[in-house]
């Protein structure tokens, strides 16, 4: 079956499309679907498999980034999010949609209540930053990195990406369920330094999921390395089979195989 | 009741801003700080309970893992010592993008009571500072008074509604000599010449009435030379003769006698259009936001690039926008504070508030920002150039507007305010030292997300086929607008009805507001309900405010009472075409003797040092150019993604390989020999870049933007007419039609002491190619040890104009020529030679010159190369190693080539002059030698990387 993907747009999204055409890429149903129209059940969360909260500046970020969407989900549609985990469904943001899953209290855990444990703040350069990093993939529970090769090249495109935690408890559990799914790395997968670890995250963390491994957030994007074309040094090391990005989105339509 | 809400870094995280702004301090020479820490401070006004408030600041406004907040106080800190602290808002009426969301987010959480919300931005500097510092500190690092303030204790922050008494406002014209044409023109800021003022006076004493203001501001408007490009398209005497319509003689007619099928529409629209594939077309427009930025560098050339993007969404039915580009004029970034003239802004800060002003509207927009270029020069010290760029597809069927009576008239995306008033006339004047003073209502800041939603519900939408008509409120406002789209039917609209930010506009400031993010849409009756439910489903506001006719009038109402009424006739041709004079004398230049220096590659690393040769990654890294993943070739390459690219490769379709190339050409340095070499010479720089990645000329369109002093002076004038002569000789050769354009002719800053100053001509030409299949690009950077390095196109002893010349202080008046014959058969083989894949990597020579190019391939690779000057093609005067390493002769390439692909290669560029170089080493290092054989040159690549790296790596 071809699973039923919801990518979430609101007002600033802006990351889309291009995550709607990964999913159809990998061979899901994928539609864009306005959270208004979430809001207003016109759409209902039980009719997809997989929920994607795309990059983009919703509602601007002008208080912080992701947080009217956030409180969107928090207040607004919370039973909905409940149930969709619940019924063994997978939940992916990215960029963006990583700074609204964390700061809805959708990791590192799905608790809506509980006050927030993690953040993604103001790079340490203290601007937006394009550029391009090496990210190493660790063995975790997560769905979407299941045979995912262990080094891997992904954009990075944000100003507030710094992970961090509010205190170590938090981080001896993420360690302690392998959360911790992405981390920046040097080219061949050793310790980075800036700005191969861009934003100053702490212990070089890009991505975690939750302790199921069916809610995964990133900051990097996947969904801009599907092409070969997309590889920044393709017309140096010629053109691969496919991007790197691809197999996230695959693991995901697998999984409902 | 006013509640204040104030939030921090945490003590133990990273506050950036307060760390940027203590650097910044440190830049002006401040050295007695500390610390500074920065907050982030809201304002609301209404009854809110202590409950309430405690909830907003928690669950919207603060960060609890990295932020403190505090409320009706301050946030506490542990520093000992008493800071000074100052506070800073947004002047009355400025947009505040955040409040806005801040009410929203409010309203999500259920939260009643709040009435309005203000945003401020308080900093606590510890150390001691003198007053002047203080001063310093608030005027040059933290605000523009142009749109900021310093919040006073006790200061009011929210205003009660209140509509001003309408009168309407006849201006007495019928009876005015010439002096008070005159007046009346200057003291409304109209900047109609006499001319044009009496050809008013002479309508209206047919009509036997006198104007109202709102006439006279809309006909002012429509007149400006931002709107008609009367100079341009108007009658110029030259070299004896009159040249009916500069414009229509050269840039118009090339692209009417080349006659390309795939040419759409072209010089119409509100953006060139041009066939992409079997499917869609694709448009782009290039524009100048140069005096706002000027005068408050973040808005303006924030609503620069949010006003270009609009042209695509307002071309046809609406493309969607998907490629950014910009290309910034400056004063020199170094230049000492004490010779900064009054009233200007340190081109340092410029440049910053200009990129993050595009890079603000730009990122939110989800658009790539990919090419682009940076020029200093102390000329654009009083008049920066803003140059922005938007692409956009739309499918083949969605390319034409149709405009019938009887249609709505729909405005919908942004609410209107007083922000941008007098715009368009504005930047028809020359600025001067009281510019910040005078024109502030000109200044606007963008909100990118209102943008982003009107684009979202446009195309579905367009899709629908819900209107018949679309265009970009932009210059001029809803006059422009209505006034433009409804030109060969007529309109009919009522005021009151637009949907305003806050009470107090008059009738006539509605009209002619240039508040951003607005569109209009003519709406057949029977789509208004389908429209206006879609618009509303995505929180985009729609409002009808009126009707087109059939009477060829456009009238103005204001709660029912006729305001204006004007025959679109006169509108739009009674503009009378004055003779202007034109006159151009080459300049006296010296050609200086000189012996070639001792230590070329000093100099080498030196030119690379140079502001316009140097790294841009500051800039564009900011820039997000991944966003709609269709990136193909970037403009940073190389084995670090840190080398110069020359042009930027997007796939618009992920499903295909179908590309488009974009680039660009400037070089005011030629200009100020010759602007018609300059014209020649940027025309060439954005076709060679195009060729160098692997496009060709066959499927190239251009796009000019003239940036002139004022050319109502013979001299300024007379560089413009030589230049589009340039366009059109050069256009021909290459069988690349001009698309769209767009000049701004009043680039001249007046000094206190009276003197005026103009920029050095300055024409953009962007270039923008399809390109069949991505996959046969080539970038820049050296690819393999052990390959051959080949020099590509004839090097003459063109010094003149080179950043050689200037940074030994020489000077020679010989400019780079083009020779458009020669330059098109080297194009063409090179093409050839990149389809049959013989090309590994291939680079342009430009500012610089060969052996600048050779730098930048070898160091974006960590390679070297080992190279000749002996087999360079050049021409007889050329004797010199340094006129061959600097000489920034047009249509040249170094083109790296594989060992078993050379004589291929080698069969493919018979009859272009093509010399062999060298070839690529493993040892990074630069090694050059001459005619004789002799070591002309040997340096480390990765010391002329960091030379290159070093200035603007801020």
């Amino acid at each position: 079956m071809k699973p039923n993907v919801l990518v979430l747009r609101a007002a600033g999204s802006n990351c889309d499309q291009d995550a709607h055409f990964a999913f159809q890429y990998a061979g899901a149903n994928a539609q864009l679907i306005h959270v208004n129209r979430l809001l207003d059940g016109d759409a209902r969360l039980q009719d997809f498999q997989i929920l994607v909260i795309p990059g983009g500046f919703t509602y601007g970020d002008d208080i912080s980034a992701g947080k009217i969407l956030a409180n969107q989900l928090k207040y607004k549609l919370a039973d909905q999010l409940l149930a969709f985990h619940a019924a063994d469904k997978l939940i992916i943001g990215i960029c963006n949609g990583f700074q609204v899953l964390v700061k809805a209290g959708l990791l590192p855990q799905m608790d809506l209540k509980a006050p927030q444990s993690v953040t993604l703040t103001n790079n340490d350069s203290g601007k937006f930053e394009d550029r391009w990093v090496y990210l190493k993939v660790n063995k975790s529970p997560c769905v979407f990195t299941k045979n995912v090769k262990s080094l891997v090249y992904y954009p990075v495109a944000h100003a507030e990406g710094k992970f961090v935690v509010r205190d170590d408890q938090v981080l001896n559990l993420l360690k302690q369920n392998r959360q911790i799914v992405f981390q920046y790395a040097a080219p061949d997968g050793g310790q980075p330094v800036y700005p191969q670890n861009p934003n100053g995250s702490m212990l070089d963390i890009a991505g975690i999921c939750d302790a199921t491994g069916r809610i995964l957030g990133l900051m990097p994007h996947p969904e801009r390395h599907i092409d070969p074309t997309n590889h920044p040094h393709w017309t140096r090391e010629g053109l691969a089979q496919e991007g790197d990005g691809v197999a996230i989105f695959r693991n995901a339509v697998n999984y409902f195989r | 009741m006013i509640t204040r809400i104030e939030l921090a870094e945490k003590e133990n995280y990273y506050d950036a801003e307060g760390h940027a702004v203590q650097d910044g301090a440190r830049d002006l020479g401040i050295r007695g700080i500390t610390a500074v820490q920065a907050f982030r401070v809201y304002y609301f006004s209404g009854e809110i309970t202590d409950r309430d408030k405690q909830h907003i600041a928690e669950m919207l406004l603060a960060d609890r893992v990295t932020q403190d907040y505090a409320i009706d106080a301050p946030v506490p800190r542990t520093n000992s010592g008493q800071p000074w602290s100052v506070e800073i808002t947004f002047n009355r009426g400025v947009t505040d993008m955040v409040a806005e969301t801040a009410l929203k987010g409010i309203n999500d959480l259920g939260v009643q009571g709040v009435a309005a919300a203000k945003t401020a931005r308080r900093y606590a500097f510890y150390g001691s500072l003198s007053q002047d510092e203080k001063e310093i500190i608030v005027q040059k690092l933290l605000m523009n008074k142009v749109v900021e303030h310093v919040l006073t204790p006790g200061e009011k922050l929210f205003f009660p509604a209140t509509d001003p008494v309408f009168s309407l406002v006849h201006v007495p014209l019928l009876q005015a000599g010439d002096n008070e044409l005159a007046r009346i023109s200057r003291e409304r800021d109209l900047f109609l010449n006499i001319e044009e003022m009496r050809a008013i006076q002479n309508h209206f004493r047919g009509l036997k009435r006198e104007p109202t203001d709102i006439e006279l501001e809309m006909l002012a408007q429509t007149w400006s030379e931002h709107c008609s490009h009367k100079t341009l398209t108007g009658l110029v005497a030259y070299e004896g003769a009159i040249i009916d319509n500069p414009l229509k003689q050269t840039i118009f007619r090339v692209t009417h006698e080349l006659n390309k099928p795939w040419c759409v529409s072209v010089f119409k629209d509100n953006a060139g259009v041009i066939e992409f594939d079997e499917d869609y077309n694709i448009c782009f427009k290039v524009e100048t936001h140069n005096h706002p930025s000027a005068m408050e560098p973040y808005g303006g050339a924030n609503t620069g690039i949010g006003g270009v993007i609009r042209d695509p969404l307002g071309t046809g039915l609406g493309a969607k926008p998907i490629i950014n580009t910009d290309v910034f004029c400056f004063g020199p970034v170094d230049l000492p504070m004490e010779q900064l003239p009054k009233g200007v802004l340190h081109p340092k800060r410029v440049m910053q508030g200009v990129v993050a002003g595009v890079r603000d509207y730009g990122n939110r927009m989800g658009i790539p920002t990919s090419n682009g270029a940076l020029f200093f020069d102390e000329r654009y010290l009083g008049n920066p150039l803003v140059y922005c760029g938007n692409v956009g597809i739309m499918p083949k069927d969605k390319c034409e507007k149709t405009v019938v009576a009887g249609d709505h008239i729909v405005v919908i995306g942004g609410r209107t305010g007083r922000d941008g008033i007098h715009g368009a006339t504005a930047s028809s004047g020359e600025l001067h030292s009281e510019s910040e003073g005078t024109w502030s209502g000109a200044v606007q800041i963008g909100n990118p997300i209102v943008e982003k939603k009107l684009v979202d519900t446009l195309l579905q939408a367009r899709d629908l086929g819900l209107y018949r008509a679309i265009t970009d409120c932009g210059a001029g406002g809803l006059s422009s607008a209505i006034g433009e789209l409804a030109s060969t039917t007529g309109a009919e609209v009522d005021l009151e009805k637009v949907p305003l930010k806050y009470h107090g506009l008059s009738y006539m400031e509605i009209w002619i507001s240039e508040a951003q993010e607005r569109m209009v849409l003519f709406v057949p009756p029977e789509k208004l309900d389908a429209a206006l439910v879609l618009f509303a489903s995505e929180d985009v506001e729609a409002t009808v405010i009126g009707r087109t006719t059939s009477d060829h009038k456009i009238r103005l109402r204001y709660h029912g009472t006729l305001v204006g009424e004007l025959d679109m006739a006169f509108l739009h041709e009674g503009l009378p075409r004055i003779v202007r004079q034109a006159k151009w004398e080459a300049p006296r230049i010296v050609n200086t003797e000189f012996a070639p220096p001792a230590d070329p590659g000093a100099v080498l690393r030196r030119i690379l040092a140079a502001p316009n040769v140097c790294s841009k990654e500051w800039v564009i890294r900011q820039y997000d150019h991944e966003v709609q993943a269709g990136s193909a070739l970037k403009p940073l390459v190389g084995v670090e993604n840190d080398g110069p690219g020359d042009a930027c490769i997007t796939r618009p379709r992920l499903d295909s390989y179908r590309a488009i190339v974009l680039s660009n050409g400037l070089n005011p340095k030629y200009g100020l020999i010759d602007p018609y070499w300059m014209a020649a010479s940027a025309i060439d720089e954005a076709l060679r870049n195009i060729i160098a990645v692997g496009g060709s000329l066959q499927h190239t369109a251009l796009l000019d933007n003239f940036c002139w002093g004022n050319a109502d002076k013979p001299d300024r004038l007379g560089g413009v007419i030589r230049a589009a002569q340039a366009c059109y000789d050069m256009a021909k050769v290459f069988e690349t039609p001009f698309i769209s354009g767009k000049d701004s002719l009043n680039n001249e800053y007046k000094t206190e002491s009276g003197e005026s100053i103009a920029i050095p001509p300055t024409l953009l030409i962007s270039a923008i190619s399809v390109m069949a299949d991505c996959r046969k690009a080539v970038s820049m950077d050296l690819k393999k040890p052990g390959n051959s390095l080949y020099a590509v196109g004839l090097t003459k002893n063109e010094l003149g104009g080179s950043h050689y010349l200037e940074l030994v202080g020489q000077s020679s008046a010989a400019v780079p020529h083009v020779d458009a014959a020669a330059a098109k058969k080297t194009f063409l083989a090179l093409t050839r030679a990149m389809e049959q894949g013989l090309v590994r990597a291939c680079h342009d020579c430009s500012e610089g010159g060969l052996a600048v190019a050779l730098a930048e391939m070898a160091f974006a690779a960590g390679l070297g190369a080992e190279v000749s000057l002996r087999d360079v093609p050049k021409s007889a005067e050329v004797v010199r190693p340094d006129q061959a390493l600097f000489s920034e002769s047009n249509s040249r390439f170094v083109v790296e080539v594989a060992p078993e692909n050379e004589s291929a290669f080698c069969a493919v560029m018979a009859g272009v002059p093509a010399g062999r170089l060298g070839q690529v080493t493993a040892e990074p290092k630069l090694h050059i030698t001459g005619f004789a054989g002799d070591v002309v040159l040997d340096e480390e690549t990765i010391e002329l990387k960091q030379a290159w790296q070093e200035p603007l790596r801020w």
